[in-house]
C-alpha cells in the first residue's frame, strides 16, 4: 500500500476516516478488563484473579464442576474414578483420544507429572494439593500411575470426596505438557501455555492485553471464535464508552453506576451476572483489648446497614450476607439475624464498660466499593460513639500491615480457592498457632482470634462423608460464627458482565476460572 | 515620635507600592477572592448549612443541585457546598504550608549556589537535580506512603518536591544579579555575604519565583488529590478539595456536580493566586515581563 | 576537555544520588515484595523463601552496592513480579510516553507560542486575560475529569476520535513494534489505515498533554515578549519604520525563542515523565503507570530502572537545553 503525500496530510487532519460506529473484528471476541494483577500464567504459580480465568481456558482438569449447579461434579479430562473403600485411594481413568495443544497426546503420565510438578514446586497454590497430605516427598507414591489411561490418587485421610475432588478441580491441578514444559528453561511457563484446553496463549503484554487464540488441534468442539482479546482498560467509565461504542464487546468490570446507565440502554447492551465464592467482611483485630470484648465485638455487628448498602453501594455488584461461606456452597446459611440497630449497639458497649464510646482506627485499601462502605461505616459506629479514624492506604500496603497484626480495624474481602465449603472454613473459623511464629496465617489468625472448639468443628467437618450430615456441620459453625467470631461479614461479590447484542453464549462462572470463552459466538 | 528617615522611606516605598498594586484591578481581584477565601475558611462552620461528614445513603445520595443543596451531594449522602466551605481550611492550610516550606527553601538554595559557585554550587545544584529528575508524583507518593496517611504528612511529601524548580529559578536570577554593578560596590562598602543575599540578591530573585509559585499552587492542590488517587493525603471523611474530585471521579459520567464542585474551586482559587501573584510581581519588578 | 571530564562526573554524581534516593525510598515504603510476588495465600515458609531468593535479607547497603554493580554492567534487572527483564519492559513502555509528551508539546508550543506572542502584543486587554484564562483552566483543571469528558463527547457521542489504547485492537498484528513509536512502525509497514487509527488515538491525550503545557507555554512567552518588546532595539526599529508584525515575529520573537526554548524543554521533561493518571484514562500503556504500580507493589528494580531512564532522560534534556542556550545567546558566554 503505497503513501502519498496528500494521504499523509489528510489523515492527521481528519483522524475520522473512521466507520460511524467502530466494531470489533470478526471472529474475535474483545472484553475490556483489569488485567494488572497478572503476575504469571504458570499453573503451578498463578493465584490471581485474572489469571485463573485465563488458566481456565487455557489448561483443562481432571475434574470439573457443573455451572448449574456447582454440587455436581463430572469429569473433565477424565471418564470417570472409583473411591476405595478406606475412602482414601482414587482411581481415575482418562478419556481416549484426548491431545496437547502442541499435538503431544494427554496421557496418564502427564496427569502424574502435573500433579507431582506443583506439589514439588511448592508456590503459592500449592497448599491446595498439599493439603491433601502431598508433599515432595511422598508425592511419587501418592499420585502415580497405573497404566496408559489410568492413575491412582491416595490422601491423608477418608476426606468427604467433594472435598478431594474440588481440590483437583482447582488451577493449581491442571494438566500441563510434559514434553513442551521440560524442553524449556524453568519459569518458561509463567508467560507461555502448554496445555489441552480450547485455546493457546498468542500474547501477554503486562497491564496491556491478553491475546488468545483458538486451539486449532484441540480434540473437542472448537470454538466459534478465533481470538479471544482482554484489553486491559481500568477505569469502569472507560470500559463503559468503548461498549456502548463498540469497541469491545464484553465490559467486565463495572461499577454500580455505570451498570444502572447502562441498564437504560436495553437494546445494544444485556447484562448478565453471577453470585460468586467472594465474601467481603469487616475485622476487628483481638489483639486490641477493646476490640477482644465479647460486647464490643457483637456491638459492631449492629452497626451496618445492610439495605443501605445494598440499594446504594453495592448495588448491581453484591448482595448483603452475613456467613462467612458463600451462597451457593455445601452448607451456606442464608440467616441474616442483624441489621442496623444503633441503640442496640450503644447498649452493648455500655455493658462492656464503654458508653461513651471508644476511638479506634481502620485499615482501608484506597479502591471502590471498599472504600465507600467504609466511610459509611464510620459513621454508622459514630453514632453510637465509636470514633473511627480511616487509615487509607494501597491495596499491598495495607495486607502487609494487616498480615503483620497491626490493624485495628480491617476491611477486606476473601474468595474461596475452590468450591467446596473447607476453603473458607479453614480461613475464617481455624486458626490452630495463633502465635506470632506461625506457619500460614489464615484470616483469623490475622485477627489473633483463637476459638479451639470451631477449629475440632472444622476439621471433623472435613472429614465427613455424608453430604447432608457435613452441611448441617456447616450450618452450625455458621450459627456460631456468627455469634462469637470478630468478623463483621457484610456481601458476598456479584460478578457482573455488560455484552453487547451480536454476543451470545457468554457466561460467567462463580469463581475466576470458571468463565469459559469457548461457548461464545458471534453473529457479527 | 518621629521616626529615622530609613522608616520613612520604607513606608513610602510600601505606600506607593500598595498604590501601584491597587492600581491593578485584577490584581486586586486576586486579592479579594484570597480574603474570601480566608474569611469563608474562619467562618466555614456559620456559613454551611449542612454538616460536612453527614450522609444518609438512602434519602440524600447523589441528589443534584436544588434549593436545598445548593451544589447537590455526594456519594454519602453528604451537602458538597458545605464541604467546600469547610475543606477550604484545607486548602489554605495546604497552600500556606507549602508556599511556606517549598518557597523559602527553594529561594535559599538558588541563591547560595548562584552567588557562592564553586563546589558550593555545584554541591547544591546535583541535590537539586536529583530532586528533579525523580518523577514527582512517584516521589510524593513514596513519601507519604512512608510517612504514613494523613494530610500533613501528603503536604509535607508535596513540599519536598516542589523546591527544586524554584531552587533553578532562584540560581537562575542570581546568575544575571551577580554580575551588577551594584553588588560589586555594596561587596566594596564592606557588606556580609549573608547581608548582601538576604538584602539584595534575593529580594531581586523574588519575583520570578513569585510567578512560577502561584502557577503552581493549582498543581498543589491537584497533586493532593493525584495522592488520594492512590490511597494517600486527606483522610476520609476529611472534605479536602482533591480528595473529593476523586471520589466523584466515578460519576463523572452521569453525576457531574460531585467533580464539579471542588473542580470549580480550585480553578478560582488558582486563579486567585494567579492574579494575585502577576500583581505582586509588577509591584517588586516592573521590568522583569510586565 | 576539562570541562567535559567535569560535566560528566557531575552526571555520574547525579545518577548515583537519584539510585540513592530511589533506592532508600523503596526500602521505606512500607509494602513487602514477596507478598507482591507469592501473594496473599501464601505461607510464611513460602513468603520467606521469596525474600531469601531476592536477596533482601542482606543488609541494605549490600543490596545497593550489588545493585549499582549491576547497572555499571548495563543490566536493570529483572522485575521482581514478572520475571521480566526491565530493560525490554521500559523498552516497551517508554516509546509509548515518549510518543505521547512528543505530540503533547507539539501542540502546546504550536499553540502556546502564538498565543503567548498574542498575549503579549495585546497586554492589558481582554486578549491578554483570555489567554490568562485558557492556560489556567488547562492547568488547574483536574487532568482526569477533562480526559473524561473529552472521551465522552469526542469518542463516545460523536466518533471522531479514538477510544483508551494506543491502536485499535483489529491492527494488533499488522504493524510490527520495531520503535515503539506507533506512528513511525505504522509507516514503516505502510500500513495506511493503521496509521489513521494511530493518528485517532493519539489526538485527544496529546492535545490534552498539550493543553497542560499551555498554560506555562504561553505564560512564559508572554514574558519574553514582553521583555524583548520593552527593549531599545524594538524602539528604534518602530522608529526606522519597519512593520510591526515583522518587528514581533522576525525580531522579537527571535531573540525571546532563546529563553523559550529552555521552557519549552523543561516542560517537555515534564511530560516524560509520565502522567499516570493521563495513562490510567486512556489506557495508555506508558512509563508512569509502569512506575507507579511497580511502586505499589514494592517492585524495586522496575522503579529504579524507570526512574533511571525517567532521570536519565530529564539531565540529558537539561544538559541539551543548556548547551543551546549557551549556544545561542552569546550575551551568557
Amino acid at each position: 500500500m503505497s503513501l502519498s503525500r496528500r494521504h499523509l496530510l489528510l489523515s492527521v487532519v481528519l483522524p475520522a476516516a473512521l466507520p460511524a460506529l467502530a466494531q470489533t473484528p470478526r471472529r474475535t471476541l474483545v472484553q475490556a478488563m483489569a488485567i494488572d494483577d497478572m503476575i504469571s500464567l504458570d499453573p503451578a504459580e498463578s493465584f490471581e484473579i485474572s489469571g485463573g480465568e485465563l488458566i481456565g481456558n487455557l489448561y483443562e482438569r481432571l475434574v470439573q464442576f457443573d455451572l448449574d449447579d456447582p454440587s455436581k461434579l463430572s469429569g473433565q479430562l477424565a471418564e470417570g474414578w472409583t473411591l476405595g473403600a478406606d475412602g482414601r485411594s482414587y482411581d481415575f481413568r482418562l478419556r481416549e483420544g484426548l491431545r496437547f495443544a502442541a499435538g503431544s497426546p494427554l496421557t496418564a503420565a502427564e496427569v502424574v507429572y502435573s500433579l507431582q510438578r506443583a506439589v514439588r514446586l511448592n508456590k503459592t497454590p500449592a497448599f491446595i494439593l498439599t493439603q491433601l497430605g502431598w508433599d515432595a516427598g511422598n508425592v511419587g507414591a501418592m499420585v502415580r500411575q497405573t497404566g496408559p489411561l489410568t492413575l491412582n490418587i491416595s490422601v491423608h485421610e477418608a476426606f468427604a470426596p467433594s472435598f478431594v475432588l474440588n481440590c483437583l478441580s482447582s488451577t493449581v491441578a491442571s494438566i500441563v505438557d510434559q514434553r513442551v514444559v521440560q524442553a524449556h528453561p524453568a519459569d518458561w511457563l509463567r508467560r507461555n501455555s502448554a496445555g489441552s484446553g480450547p485455546w493457546r496463549l498468542r500474547d501477554w503484554r503486562a497491564a496491556e492485553i491478553v491475546v488468545l487464540d483458538r486451539n486449532e488441534a484441540y480434540y473437542g468442539p472448537k470454538p466459534q471464535i478465533e481470538r479471544a482479546i482482554y484489553s486491559h482498560v481500568k477505569e469502569s467509565s472507560m470500559q463503559r464508552l468503548m461498549l456502548v461504542r463498540g469497541d469491545v464487546d464484553v465490559a467486565r468490570n463495572l461499577s454500580p453506576q455505570d451498570i444502572l446507565a447502562l441498564k437504560a440502554n436495553n437494546a445494544q447492551i444485556k447484562l448478565t451476572q453471577v453470585l460468586k465464592g467472594t465474601v467481603y467482611y469487616i475485622s476487628l483485630n483481638q489483639k486490641n483489648p477493646l476490640l477482644a470484648k465479647a460486647e464490643v465485638r457483637e456491638a459492631f455487628k449492629w452497626l451496618v446497614d445492610y439495605e443501605a448498602l445494598g440499594a446504594t453501594l453495592i448495588q448491581g455488584i453484591g448482595k448483603p450476607h452475613q456467613n462467612f461461606l458463600p451462597h451457593g456452597l455445601l452448607g451456606a446459611s442464608d440467616e441474616a439475624p442483624y441489621k442496623l440497630d444503633v441503640a442496640r449497639a450503644k447498649a452493648l458497649l455500655a455493658k462492656a464498660g464503654l458508653p461513651d464510646g471508644f476511638k479506634v482506627t481502620m485499615d482501608v485499601r484506597s479502591t471502590q466499593p471498599v472504600q465507600g462502605i467504609a466511610e459509611a461505616f464510620q459513621q454508622w459506629a459514630g453514632r453510637a460513639g465509636i470514633q473511627i479514624e480511616i487509615l487509607p492506604g494501597d491495596g499491598k500496603q495495607t495486607l502487609t500491615r494487616y498480615r503483620a497484626r497491626k490493624h485495628d480495624i480491617y476491611i477486606g474481602d476473601w474468595g474461596t480457592d475452590y468450591w467446596d465449603p473447607h476453603s473458607n472454613a479453614d480461613t475464617f473459623a481455624r486458626n490452630p498457632d495463633n502465635s506470632d511464629r506461625a506457619a500460614v496465617q489464615p484470616l483469623a489468625w490475622r485477627n489473633a482470634w483463637a476459638n479451639a472448639p470451631l477449629n475440632r468443628e472444622a476439621e471433623a467437618a472435613l472429614l465427613e462423608r455424608d453430604t447432608a450430615r457435613r452441611a448441617a456441620l456447616y450450618e452450625r459453625m455458621q450459627a456460631q460464627f456468627r455469634a462469637e467470631s470478630p468478623f463483621v461479614m457484610i456481601y458476598q461479590q456479584l460478578q457482573v458482565a455488560a455484552v453487547r447484542a451480536g454476543v451470545a453464549g457468554f457466561r460467567l462462572g462463580p469463581t475466576s476460572d470458571t468463565t469459559f470463552l469457548a461457548p461464545v459466538t458471534k453473529t457479527r | 515620635m518621629k521616626q529615622s528617615p530609613q522608616m520613612q522611606a520604607r513606608l513610602r516605598r510600601a505606600r506607593e507600592g500598595w498604590q501601584a498594586f491597587a492600581r491593578n484591578r485584577l490584581a486586586l481581584l486576586g486579592l479579594g477572592l484570597i480574603v474570601l477565601l480566608a474569611v469563608v475558611a474562619l467562618l466555614a462552620p456559620w456559613l454551611a448549612p449542612f454538616d460536612p461528614t453527614q450522609g444518609d445513603l438512602l434519602k440524600t445520595r447523589l441528589l443534584p443541585p436544588s434549593s436545598t443543596h445548593w451544589m447537590g451531594t455526594d456519594d454519602q449522602g453528604r451537602d458538597i457546598l458545605s464541604r467546600l466551605l469547610w475543606g477550604s481550611r484545607i486548602t489554605l492550610f495546604i497552600v500556606t504550608l507549602v508556599a511556606v516550606l517549598a518557597a523559602p527553601i527553594g529561594l535559599a538554595v538558588g541563591t547560595a549556589a548562584g552567588f557562592f559557585s564553586g563546589w558550593v554550587d555545584q554541591a547544591l545544584m546535583r541535590v537539586t537535580d536529583v530532586f528533579l529528575a525523580f518523577p514527582r508524583l512517584i516521589l510524593a507518593l513514596a513519601l507519604a506512603a512512608a510517612l504514613g496517611p494523613g494530610i500533613e504528612n501528603a503536604v509535607l511529601a508535596i513540599a519536598i518536591t516542589s523546591w527544586p524548580p524554584y531552587a533553578r529559578i532562584a540560581r537562575a536570577e542570581t546568575l544575571s544579579i551577580r554580575q551588577a554593578d551594584f553588588i560589586a560596590a555594596i561587596q566594596l562598602a564592606g557588606a556580609s555575604n549573608g547581608r548582601i543575599l538576604l538584602g539584595h540578591v534575593m529580594p531581586l530573585a523574588l519575583p520570578s519565583l513569585i510567578v512560577r509559585v502561584t502557577l503552581d499552587m493549582a498543581g498543589i492542590i491537584l497533586t493532593a488529590a493525584g495522592l488520594g488517587f492512590l490511597g494517600l493525603g486527606a483522610q476520609p471523611p476529611s472534605p479536602e478539595w482533591g480528595a473529593m474530585i476523586a471520589a466523584g471521579r466515578a460519576y463523572v459520567l452521569d453525576q457531574w456536580w460531585v467533580a464539579a464542585g471542588p473542580g470549580v474551586a480550585i480553578f478560582v482559587v488558582s486563579l486567585a493566586f494567579n492574579l494575585l501573584g502577576d500583581g505582586l510581581r509588577d509591584v517588586l519588578d516592573p521590568k522583569a515581563g510586565e | 576537555m576539562k570541562k567535559l571530564a567535569r560535566l560528566l562526573v557531575s552526571l555520574l554524581l547525579t545518577v548515583i544520588g537519584l539510585l540513592a534516593v530511589t533506592f532508600f525510598i523503596g526500602r521505606v515504603v512500607p509494602t513487602d515484595p514477596a507478598l507482591s510476588i507469592a501473594g496473599d495465600r501464601a505461607t510464611t515458609a513460602q513468603l520467606g523463601a521469596v525474600r531469601e531468593q531476592l536477596g533482601l535479607n542482606l543488609p541494605l547497603y549490600v543490596q545497593f552496592g550489588r545493585y549499582v554493580a549491576q547497572v555499571a554492567r548495563g543490566n536493570l534487572g529483572a522485575s521482581l513480579l514478572t520475571g521480566n527483564d526491565v530493560t525490554s519492559d521500559i523498552a516497551r513502555v517508554f516509546p509509548a510516553t515518549l510518543e505521547l509528551a512528543t505530540v503533547g508539546i507539539l501542540f502546546g508550543a504550536a499553540i502556546g507560542v502564538p498565543l503567548g506572542v498574542w498575549a503579549a502584543v495585546r497586554r492589558g486587554r481582554l486578549a491578554d486575560q483570555l489567554v490568562r484564562l485558557m492556560g489556567l483552566v488547562g492547568y488547574s483543571a483536574p487532568i482526569f475529569w477533562l480526559g473524561l469528558m473529552a472521551l465522552a463527547l469526542f469518542y463516545a457521542r460523536l466518533g471522531w476520535v479514538g477510544g483508551p489504547g494506543r491502536i485499535n485492537v483489529g491492527f494488533l498484528y499488522s504493524v510490527e513494534p520495531r520503535t515503539g513509536l506507533m506512528l513511525v512502525d505504522c509507516l514503516l509497514a505502510r500500513d495506511w489505515e493503521a496509521f489513521q487509527s494511530a493518528v485517532a488515538h493519539l489526538v485527544l491525550p496529546g492535545a490534552l498533554l498539550g493543553y497542560f503545557s499551555l498554560a506555562y507555554i504561553s505564560r512564559m512567552t508572554r514574558s519574553f515578549m514582553l521583555k524583548e518588546l520593552s527593549a531599545e532595539y524594538v524602539v528604534a526599529a518602530r522608529a526606522k519604520g519597519l512593520s510591526e508584525a515583522r518587528i514581533i515575529w522576525r525580531h522579537a520573537l527571535r531573540n525571546a525563542a532563546v529563553p523559550l526554548l529552555t521552557v519549552v524543554a523543561l516542560s517537555y521533561a515534564g511530560l516524560l515523565e509520565g502522567s499516570v493518571l493521563t495513562e490510567t484514562v486512556f489506557s495508555w500503556p506508558g512509563l508512569g503507570q509502569y512506575i507507579t504500580n511497580a511502586l505499589q507493589s514494592a517492585d524495586m528494580n522496575a522503579v529504579l530502572g524507570g526512574t533511571l531512564v525517567v532521570g536519565a532522560v530529564f539531565i540529558g534534556i537539561n544538559l541539551l537545553s543548556d548547551l543551546l542556550y549557551r549556544w545561542l545567546d552569546p550575551r551568557t558566554r
